[in-house]
């Protein structure tokens, strides 16, 4: 049993931030809320009350799982790019402008688009790539610049040259027909992103765990020294870490855009490059577990709109209650002391 | 053309971009205080906005902007001692635990807001003090010079003593000796008794109080209002304003000046016929580019 606990201790540590997070959550409702039990039953029964969202768990996943491999990819590689949010939201825009501006069969029109937005996020987080592979410029600094840069970038692309004149607010032409995601069930926005969405976190799993560019990126990222040493080439891991980290985020951004809006109506960060860092960590890294932890955060953000709605608690208690979640998760030391007691029952028999 | 230049050229110009670095300098000041010390502090972003609710809602229920002042400083120290906490102690990732940090303080801000107020967006229903602005004596009454740096916050004067403050601190006392030293070496340091965890820690609650001062300016000075995410990424580009400035006094001054003087062109810029999201890009562009190029020179010295 012991050993048991020991060779999953930091699932388990996972899973007891998981729990506190919750507990808090319980906390805070009750405590804020004039009706604290009806507050409960919206938070955590609600997004399973009606079809529509139900299937909004599915649809808000898709991006989360996009997400959460892309800053996965640079992470495993020790790289703390977090421009998937920057990637995502100007592959969008170019996406988008290259839909509208293009005409094509329904698939062929799909798989087009989707390569631009692929090409655009990876040349974009390239930049940090490269900065840091030949200068050793901080890619952190520098995604962190790139992100507004990319907001910037894009809301002129959309807002001057393919702007909607006749929609009532600041949007983008609507996408033709053979642009558009199939959705799967009718009367919900459930399209086919997130079954993309799965099958690039499953062809992530394969590269970083299952071929020998996947062994290079782990070892450089859990010691550069020795993988130096190990004659790895250095400049191509850190480069391609972060230009696939772009790649796959880019491609989320224009999904969502495909599947859900149908044209291009963000005017603020959505913000999902950064609950991508959110889901990355919860999964560890891990493409497999970051698709689990996409539907734990996206049923924690569902319920949190349902609150939102019916009740007198703002949505943004789920940032916290999240934050709080990933706090707990990295602090290697939690739980620290209880692994130390079952090692030691361990070594002694079980005497202890 | 012209038309930019003559509004450039004007002491109102000069006074905004002191106007506009003030919020740089401070938390980019806090940034190189923690990495002095090896324990980088990328969470002045989230410092800051909680110093800058903490002081809008203090100062609006008690009235009193010495409350104000001292609420807003402890909190930006006790974030920066949770992230020592967490860091230090809890063995935690600090640039994973910071961005935790940032994610928390947009978060609570919003939701905190919203309970007081009952609006997510500002707290404009909230009878809010501002720091006052100074007009130095006979500085004032010299002609451009005085319109230049007379007239500014309690605070922009603040940020000049905390250059000197920095300085001082990190060459003059033994607390900056052993900062830097933890940094340089901690197990050399470890080895002539200093515990590097408790230094580090306090270079981070100093981190947070330089975070605290820039997060009132933005509420209490630069405008007289907290809304949501008004940081607007400044806490980033203050860690891009102190690794520019080699984290010393002068070279973060300039540095900070710099991001200041593009960000008040980016705002003066708009009476030129350009789209308006073109110019707000520009400080950053500027950012990505100089780490280029320090970073380029960084490396040539060292090869």
């Amino acid at each position: 049993m012991e050993k048991f606990l020991v060779k999953h201790f930091t699932l388990i540590r996972t899973l007891v931030a998981i729990l506190i997070g919750v507990f808090i959550t319980i906390f805070l409702i009750i405590l804020i809320s004039a009706d604290g039990l009806y507050s409960l039953q919206q938070f955590f029964l609600g997004p399973f009350a009606s079809r529509g969202r139900f299937s909004n768990i599915f649809e808000n996943a898709a991006p989360l799982i996009i997400c959460g491999v892309a800053i996965a990819f640079a992470f495993q590689a020790a790289q703390f790019n977090v421009g998937a949010e920057g990637s995502f939201f100007i592959s969008a825009a170019v996406g988008t402008a290259f839909a509208v501006s293009t005409s094509m069969p329904p698939v062929l029109h799909i798989i087009s688009i989707l390569a631009v937005s692929a090409l655009t996020g990876a040349l974009w987080s390239g930049i940090s790539g490269i900065l840091k592979a030949k200068w050793n410029a901080s890619e952190l600094v520098s995604s962190l610049m790139l992100n507004y840069v990319a907001y910037f970038l894009g809301l002129y692309l959309i807002n001057h040259h393919f702007r909607d004149k006749k929609a009532g607010y600041l949007t983008s032409a609507k996408l033709p027909s053979s642009a558009i995601l199939p959705r799967l069930f009718s009367g919900t926005r459930f399209h086919i992103g997130i079954i993309i969405a799965v099958v690039v976190a499953i062809l992530a799993y394969i590269v970083i765990f299952k071929t020998k560019f996947g062994y290079e990126l782990r070892m450089s990222g859990q010691n550069v020294k020795f993988a130096k040493y190990a004659g790895i080439n250095i400049f191509k891991i850190v480069l391609l870490s972060q230009v696939i980290s772009g790649l796959i985020a880019g491609m989320g951004g224009v999904m969502e855009v495909m599947g859900i809006h149908h044209r291009f109506n963000w005017q603020s960060l959505p913000g999902y490059g950064w609950d991508g860092v959110i889901v990355a960590i919860i999964g560890r890294n891990h493409p497999l577990l970051i698709i689990a932890a996409s539907f734990f955060l996206s049923y924690l953000k569902i319920g949190g709109q349902v609150l939102n709605l019916m009740s007198d608690i703002p949505s943004e208690m789920i940032s916290v209650i999240q934050s709080i979640i990933i706090l707990l998760i990295t602090a290697e030391a939690f739980l620290g002391n209880w692994k130390a007691a079952l090692n030691r029952k361990i070594s002694t028999g079980g005497t202890l | 053309m012209n038309q930019f230049f003559g509004n450039i050229l004007t002491p109102q110009f000069g006074y905004s971009v002191i106007r506009v670095t003030t919020p740089l300098l401070l938390p980019a000041l806090g940034v190189a205080i923690s990495e002095l010390s090896g324990a980088a502090n990328i969470a002045l972003e989230g410092i800051m906005l909680i110093a800058a609710f903490t002081g809008v809602v203090v100062s609006a229920y008690t009235g009193s902007l010495w409350l104000a002042f001292i609420a807003g400083i402890a909190a930006g120290v006790l974030v920066g001692a949770l992230l020592g906490f967490f860091h230090l102690r809890l063995k935690a990732d600090i640039i994973l635990s910071a961005i935790a940090l940032n994610m928390f303080a947009s978060g609570i801000t919003i939701f905190l807001l919203f309970l007081l107020t009952g609006d997510k967006g500002s707290s404009n229903s909230l009878q809010s003090l501002i720091f006052p602005e100074f007009k130095i004596p006979l500085l004032h009454a010299i002609p451009v010079i005085g319109e230049i740096f007379s007239g500014h916050n309690l605070l922009t004067y603040l940020s000049v003593v905390a250059i000197f403050f920095y300085w001082i601190l990190v060459k003059k006392t033994p607390l900056g000796l052993r900062i830097r030293a933890v940094g340089q070496n901690p197990h050399a340091a470890e080895s002539v008794g200093i515990n590097v965890n408790k230094i580090r820690l306090y270079a981070l609650m100093l981190s947070g109080m330089f975070g605290a001062l820039g997060g009132m300016y933005l509420s209490m000075g630069y405008v007289s209002w907290f809304s949501r995410d008004m940081t607007a990424g400044r806490g980033f580009i203050a860690i891009a304003a102190s690794t520019l400035g080699n984290l010393t006094p002068l070279g973060i001054f300039l540095s900070s000046l710099l991001f200041g003087f593009v960000n008040a062109v980016s705002i003066y810029i708009s009476s030129l016929n350009i789209p308006s999201e073109i110019i707000q890009s520009i400080p950053y562009v500027m950012t990505v580019l100089a780490l280029t190029f320090f970073s380029m020179r960084k490396k040539r010295d060292t090869l």
